[in-house]
C-alpha cells in the first residue's frame, strides 16, 4: 500500500509539472460544461447552446461538474460564468480544471488498490507500474486534457468486485460507470450475460429473486441519473445530445481499427479501376464530417452505416458471449471486458483513438498472470501508447510523449523479464542467479516447470522496430523529403500501422478466449 | 532446497521491493532513472523562464540567448570587447571562453531552425515559442550529453571503490538523487541556465581523480573551471587533494610539473583566441571578475549578505578592500579542510573538501548569487548514501534560499511538483534513507561519536528538524500570501536568508568536522593495523 501510494505521488508531481503544457480543446468543453451546470437549472443543462461545446456526457457526468463548479466558483467565478467564461483561458481556469483532474485520479488509485489487493506482492508492484505509471493515461488525461483516470477508477472497481464475486456491487458501479460515460457501454452485453449466468442462477425462484435484485440496483441508478430528466419530460433530449450519430465513420485522426483498411481499400479498388479506364467519382463527402444523411464518402464500396457497425461490433463479440454465456467465471471478467471494448474499438462507429485505453487499461490486471499476457501487453501497450502520438502535434510535447512511450517500455521491459526470468530447466544454478530463481518460483508456480523468460519473437522485435521507422519517417523524413506534399500521409502510416497490432490483439484475445476451457 | 528458496523469498520481499527495476544491473538501472530524470527535465522546461516577457532586460534566459547572438555573429576576438557592435553593458559576455564556445554551437543550431532568434542586434529580446523551445533543448541536451554521463562515470567509479557498499537499489536511489536535485533541474531548465555543463564536467573530473587518474581529471576540472568560473569554488579542493597524492609519490616535484604543464595546456587551448597580446588576454579576465556588481546581490544567504543587517559593509568599506576581506576570509575558512587533504588525501576527504571549499566560497566569497548554492549541494548528492540526513537538509534549505528568486520567475508550481518529487524519491519505500538498521549508519555512528555526536545529535534531532521545517513551511505560505510591510518591503526574504544562513553555517561546521574526523578516525585505523 505504502508503495502503491509511493507510486501515485510520483505520478501526481509529473502531472502538476505538466501543467502548463498543450491541452486540447476538451478542457474548454469541460470548462463550459462547468459554466452550464453552474450558471443553468438542470432542466436546461441539455437544451443550452451558448456554445458549440453542448453537455454530451450523461447525467452522472454533469453532476458531477456540477459539483466541481462549485469549487470554481469559490476559487475564480468568471470559470463558471455561461458567456464571460467563454474561451477563458486564465491560469485559475487552467490550473483549476488540470488539479481536479489530478485529484480525481484519487479514484483511480482506489480501483487499483482494490484490484490488486489479492495479488502476490511483485505481481501488484507491476500491475500498479502498468496502471498508475500508464503512459496513455497521462497523455490523455494530463496533456490532451479529459477525466478518464476518474473513470477508470470506477471500471476497475467494478470487475475486482466481479472478480472476487461480488457480482451486485460489480453491477452497481457498472451501471454508475455507465451514467457518468456511455462509451463504456460496449461492455454492457458481456456485464448482462455475465451477470445473468453468474449472478441469476440456482433455480427458477432464486434466479428470479436475484434477478429483480440486480435489476432493481440498476434501475435505481438509472433512476438517480436520469429521473430528473424523465421528470422535466427531457429525456429524448437527452439521449439526442448523448448520440450524435451525425457525425462521420472516423474521428477527425482516424483511430487505428478495421475502418482504416477498408477505407484504404476504397481507395485502392478507386484507384486501380481509374487506371483501368473506369470513371469512378471522387466522393465528395469525408470520413470524418460527413452527415448521415449525405452522401457516401467511399467510392466503390458499399457505404458503412451505424447499424453495420453495431452489428459489426456484436459479431465479434458473440464468442466472448457465448463463452460467458455456457461457463461464466469471474476470473475471466477482466478479459472479457477488454475484449469487449477491443471488438467496440475496431467496429464501432465513430470511434476516437483515445479509446484504446479501454483496452490497455483492463488488460493491465491479467498482463502479470503468464508469459503469454505477458507478451502480449508488452505489444499492445506500446501500441496503444503510441496511437495517441498524433493527439500532441505540437513540438513542445514531442520529447515528453517519445520519453514517456520510452519509459514506459523500458519498465515494461523490466517487470516482465523480472517476473519471467529464465528457465528453470537449470537448477543447478540457484546459487549463482539467486533473484531469477527466488522469484520464478513465486512469480508463477502454476507452470515453473515450463520455460518461461520473457523474450519477443523476431515478429513482435520487427513490429516494434516499425513503430520506430513510422515515426521516424512521419516526423523527419517525409517532411524533408517531400514537404509539404501528401500531409496526410504520416497520420495515416500510424493509423494504418497501429491498426495492425490492435487487430494482432484482437486476434490474439480472440483465441484466447476461444481456446480456454 | 526448498527451505533455501523460501528464505530467500522472504528476503527479497521484505529486503529490497524494487530489485526488479534494478536486477538488470546499474547501468539499465540508471538508463531507467536518467529516462525518468530527462521526463521531468522537460515538463519543467514547460514553466516559464527567469525574464519572461519582462522588457527591456529580461533575463538569464536573454543573456543566454544574447551571447548565441554575439558569438555567431562577431569574430572570437570581439567577444569580449566594448565595440559598436558588441555593448557590453547589454548582458555582455562574462563567463570563460568555454561558454562562449557552447553558445556559438547552439548559436548555430539555432540559427539553423530559427534564423530570427540569433540575428545581430534584431533578435535583442526575441522571444517565440519556437525559441524557447529551442533554447530548453539546448539545455537538455548538454544535460544528455555532459552531466548524465559524468554522473554515470562517476557512479561506477564510486561503486567499483566500494566506497558505497550495498545493494543495487542504493545504487538507483543514489543516481536518482544526484539527478533529480531540484535546485539543479529549477536553475538550468526552469530559470534558464547551463549549469548542467561545468557541474558535469565537475563530476567527471571528481570521478577521474578517484579513480586515479590524476592528469585526467585536471583536464576536466580545467574545462569546467573555462565554463563557468564559479566552479573555482572547487578548485582548494581539487589543488589540495592533487598536490596531497603527488606530495605521497616517490617524485613529487615531476608529478606536480606534469599537473601544472597539463592545466596550463589546457587553459592555453581554451584560450587560443586571446593570448596573442596581453590586453586582450586581460581584457576577457576583467570581463570575468565584475568587482563592480558590490559584494553581494539581492538576498543572498552568504555571511557579507546577512551581516549586511548589522554591519553596512558597502557603506563602511570601497569595494577595494572588501575584495581583499572576501578573499581573506575564504582562504581562512578553506585552510582547515586544504590542510587535511594535503597531509592525507583520502578518497571520502575528497568529497567532504569539495563540500567544504565550495562552502567556503558561498559564504564569504565575493559577488555571490543564490544559484551558487548549487555548488557545495554537488558533492553533497554525491556523498548521497553517507549523508542521508543532511542531503534532504541541506537540499531543503537550498531551495528554500532560492524560493524568492523562483517565484520571481513564476516557477513556484515546478519548485512544489520537484521539492515533493525529491522527498518521495528521498523517502522511497525499501530505499536507503527507510532502512536504518544498514552497515553504513554503525559507521556513521562511529565517526560521529567522536566529539561531533553532541551537535549532529541536536541538529538532526526530530524536534528541531520538525520545527525549522515547521517554520519554512510557515514562511512559504506567507510569502505566497501576504504583503510586507511598506517599511521593510523585502522582510520575508531578509527572514529566509537568516534562517538559511544560520544553517549553512552549521553545515560548514559540521562537514570540516567530519572531514577531520575521518582523517582522525583512518589514522587511528592506521595505527591499529600496525600494532597487529
Amino acid at each position: 500500500m505504502k508503495q502503491l501510494l509511493w507510486f501515485f505521488g510520483i505520478a501526481t508531481t509529473v502531472k502538476l509539472l505538466l501543467i502548463p503544457s498543450y491541452h486540447s480543446t476538451d478542457l474548454e468543453v469541460h470548462r463550459h460544461w462547468l459554466a452550464i451546470t453552474h450558471s443553468l437549472p438542470l432542466s436546461q443543462w441539455y437544451y443550452d447552446e451558448t456554445s458549440e461545446w453542448t453537455l454530451d456526457y450523461p447525467p452522472f457526468f454533469a453532476y458531477f461538474e456540477r459539483f466541481l463548479s462549485v469549487f470554481a466558483n469559490l476559487i475564480d467565478p468568471r470559470i463558471v460564468h455561461l458567456h464571460h467564461g467563454l474561451n477563458y483561458k486564465a491560469n485559475s481556469a487552467i490550473y483549476f480544471q488540470r488539479i481536479s483532474v489530478i485529484v480525481s485520479d484519487l479514484f483511480l488509485l482506489y480501483g487499483v488498490y482494490i484490484s490488486t489487493r489479492n495479488l502476490p506482492s511483485l505481481k501488484r508492484n507491476l500491475v500498479w507500474v502498468l496502471v498508475i505509471w500508464s503512459p496513455g493515461l497521462l497523455i490523455v488525461d494530463h496533456l490532451h486534457f479529459q477525466y478518464n483516470g476518474f473513470l477508470f477508477g470506477w471500471l476497475l472497481l467494478s470487475i475486482s468486485f466481479l472478480a472476487q464475486g461480488k457480482d451486485l456491487m460489480g453491477g452497481f458501479f457498472f451501471a454508475v460507470l455507465l451514467c457518468f460515460k456511455h462509451l463504456f457501454a460496449v461492455a454492457a452485453p458481456v456485464y448482462f450475460v455475465y451477470l445473468l449466468r453468474h449472478y441469476c442462477r440456482g433455480g427458477l425462484v432464486r434466479g428470479f429473486a436475484r434477478l429483480s435484485a440486480i435489476g432493481a440496483v440498476v434501475v435505481a441508478v438509472f433512476a438517480a441519473a436520469y429521473g430528473p430528466f424523465v421528470y422535466h419530460g427531457q429525456i429524448q433530449q437527452v439521449i439526442r445530445r448523448m448520440f450524435p450519430f451525425g457525425r462521420g465513420l472516423c474521428h477527425a485522426y482516424w483511430a487505428p481499427n478495421f475502418w482504416v483498411f477498408y477505407i484504404m481499400l476504397d481507395k485502392g479498388i478507386a484507384f486501380l479501376l481509374r487506371k483501368v479506364g473506369f470513371n469512378i467519382p471522387t466522393p465528395v463527402a469525408s470520413f470524418t464530417g460527413g452527415l448521415v444523411g449525405d452522401a457516401s464518402p467511399f467510392a466503390v464500396l458499399p457505404r458503412i452505416t451505424p447499424m453495420a457497425t453495431f452489428i459489426m461490433v456484436l459479431l465479434a463479440l458473440s464468442p466472448c458471449l457465448f463463452k460467458t454465456w455456457r461457463d461464466p467465471k469471474p476470473r475471466l471478467i477482466a478479459r472479457s471486458v477488454a475484449y469487449a471494448y477491443t471488438c467496440g474499438f475496431l467496429f464501432g462507429w465513430h470511434v476516437h483513438e483515445k479509446a484504446s485505453l479501454h483496452i490497455s487499461i483492463p488488460l493491465a490486471l491479467v498482463a502479470v498472470e503468464s508469459l503469454e499476457d505477458a507478451k502480449h501487453y508488452f505489444l499492445l501497450s506500446v501500441v496503444s501508447c503510441y496511437s495517441l502520438f498524433p493527439l500532441l502535434y505540437e513540438a513542445q510535447e514531442y520529447p515528453i510523449k517519445v520519453l514517456l512511450l520510452l519509459l514506459h517500455t523500458i519498465l515494461m521491459w523490466f517487470c516482465f523479464s523480472a517476473l519471467f526470468p529464465k528457465n528453470i530447466a537449470t537448477k543447478g544454478s540457484l546459487q549463482d542467479d539467486k533473484k531469477s530463481t527466488q522469484y520464478e518460483s513465486k512469480g508463477s508456480s502454476r507452470t515453473a516447470a515450463e520455460e518461461q523468460r520473457f523474450e519477443l519473437g523476431w515478429v513482435a522485435k520487427s513490429y516494434l522496430l516499425g513503430v520506430v521507422v513510422v515515426e521516424i519517417w512521419g516526423q523527419f523524413l517525409h517532411p524533408y523529403l517531400l514537404g509539404d506534399k501528401l500531409p496526410f500521409v504520416p497520420l495515416m502510416l500510424i493509423s494504418m500501422y497501429c491498426a495492425i497490432g490492435i487487430m494482432y490483439s484482437w486476434i490474439w484475445q480472440l483465441k484466447w478466449i476461444i481456446t480456454f476451457s | 532446497m526448498k527451505k533455501v528458496v523460501k528464505d530467500k523469498l522472504n528476503d527479497g520481499e521484505h529486503g529490497d521491493p524494487w530489485w526488479w527495476l534494478v536486477q538488470k544491473g546499474i547501468k539499465s538501472s540508471f538508463i531507467c532513472v536518467s529516462i525518468f530524470a530527462l521526463l521531468v527535465r522537460v515538463a519543467v522546461g514547460l514553466h516559464p523562464y527567469s525574464g519572461a516577457n519582462n522588457r527591456p532586460k529580461f533575463g538569464d534566459y536573454e543573456a543566454q540567448r544574447h551571447w548565441m547572438e554575439i558569438t555567431l555573429n562577431l569574430p572570437a576576438k570581439d567577444w569580449y570587447r566594448n565595440s559598436s557592435v558588441n555593448d557590453l553593458s547589454y548582458w555582455g559576455l562574462d563567463y570563460p571562453p568555454l561558454t562562449a564556445y557552447q553558445s556559438y554551437i547552439h548559436g548555430v543550431f539555432l540559427k539553423t531552425f530559427d534564423p530570427d532568434s540569433v540575428g545581430l542586434f534584431t533578435s535583442r529580446g526575441y522571444e517565440s515559442y519556437l525559441g524557447k523551445l529551442l533554447m530548453r533543448w539546448t539545455v537538455l541536451s548538454s544535460d544528455v550529453l555532459i552531466f548524465f554521463p559524468a554522473v554515470l562515470y562517476f557512479v561506477l567509479v564510486y561503486r567499483s571503490m566500494r566506497l558505497g557498499l550495498g545493494q543495487n537499489s542504493d545504487a538507483a536511489w543514489h543516481i536518482a538523487m544526484i539527478l533529480l536535485n531540484p535546485c539543479l533541474i529549477l536553475i538550468d531548465h526552469g530559470h534558464f541556465q547551463y549549469n548542467c555543463i561545468s557541474l558535469g564536467l565537475t563530476i567527471a573530473a571528481i570521478a577521474a581523480a578517484l579513480s586515479q587518474k590524476d592528469l585526467v581529471a585536471s583536464v576536466l576540472y580545467c574545462l569546467a573551471l573555462n565554463h563557468k568560473q564559479m566552479s573555482a569554488y572547487f578548485a582548494p579542493a581539487f589543488f589540495s587533494y592533487l598536490l596531497g597524492k603527488c606530495l605521497k609519490n616517490k617524485n613529487p616535484v615531476l608529478e606536480v610539473a606534469k599537473l601544472g604543464l597539463i592545466v596550463v595546456g589546457t587553459f592555453a587551448v581554451v584560450w587560443w583566441p586571446y593570448l596573442h597580446s596581453k590586453e586582450a588576454a586581460l581584457a576577457v579576465l576583467s570581463r570575468l571578475a565584475p568587482f563592480e556588481r558590490g559584494i553581494y546581490e539581492d538576498y543572498v544567504a552568504n555571511f557579507w549578505c546577512t551581516s549586511s543587517v548589522l554591519v553596512k559593509w558597502k557603506k563602511l568599506y570601497t569595494t577595494q578592500s572588501l575584495r581583499t576581506f572576501s578573499l581573506a576570509a575564504t582562504l581562512l575558512t578553506c585552510l582547515p579542510s586544504m590542510v587535511q587533504q594535503v597531509l592525507a588525501p583520502s578518497s571520502k576527504g575528497f568529497l567532504y573538501a569539495l563540500l567544504n571549499s565550495s562552502f567556503s566560497f558561498y559564504l564569504f566569497s565575493f559577488q555571490v548569487h543564490e544559484k551558487s548554492v548549487l555548488l557545495p549541494l554537488l558533492p553533497l548528492t554525491l556523498l548521497a548514501l553517507e549523508e542521508r540526513q543532511s542531503l534532504l537538509w541541506l537540499t531543503h534549505f537550498a531551495m528554500f534560499s532560492m524560493f524568492p528568486l523562483l517565484h520571481r520567475d513564476k516557477l513556484v508550481l515546478a519548485y512544489i511538483a520537484l521539492y515533493a518529487l525529491f522527498i518521495l524519491v528521498y523517502f522511497a519505500p525499501g530505499g536507503p534513507s527507510g532502512r536504518c538498521n544498514g552497515s553504513k549508519t554503525r559507521d556513521h555512528r562511529q565517526t560521529t561519536k567522536r566529539g561531533m555526536g553532541f551537535l549532529s545529535s541536536i541538529a538532526f534531532h526530530p524536534l528541531v528538524m520538525g520545527f525549522l521545517g515547521l517554520c519554512s513551511l510557515i514562511l512559504h505560505v506567507i510569502y505566497l500570501t501576504m504583503r510586507p510591510p511598506n517599511k521593510y518591503p523585502f522582510l520575508f526574504e531578509a527572514v529566509i536568508m537568516l534562517i538559511c544562513f544560520s544553517q549553512f553555517v552549521l553545515f560548514t561546521l559540521y562537514f570540516n568536522s567530519k572531514q577531520w574526523m575521518l582523517s582522525k578516525h583512518l589514522t587511528s585505523k592506521d595505527k591499529q593495523k600496525k600494532i597487529i
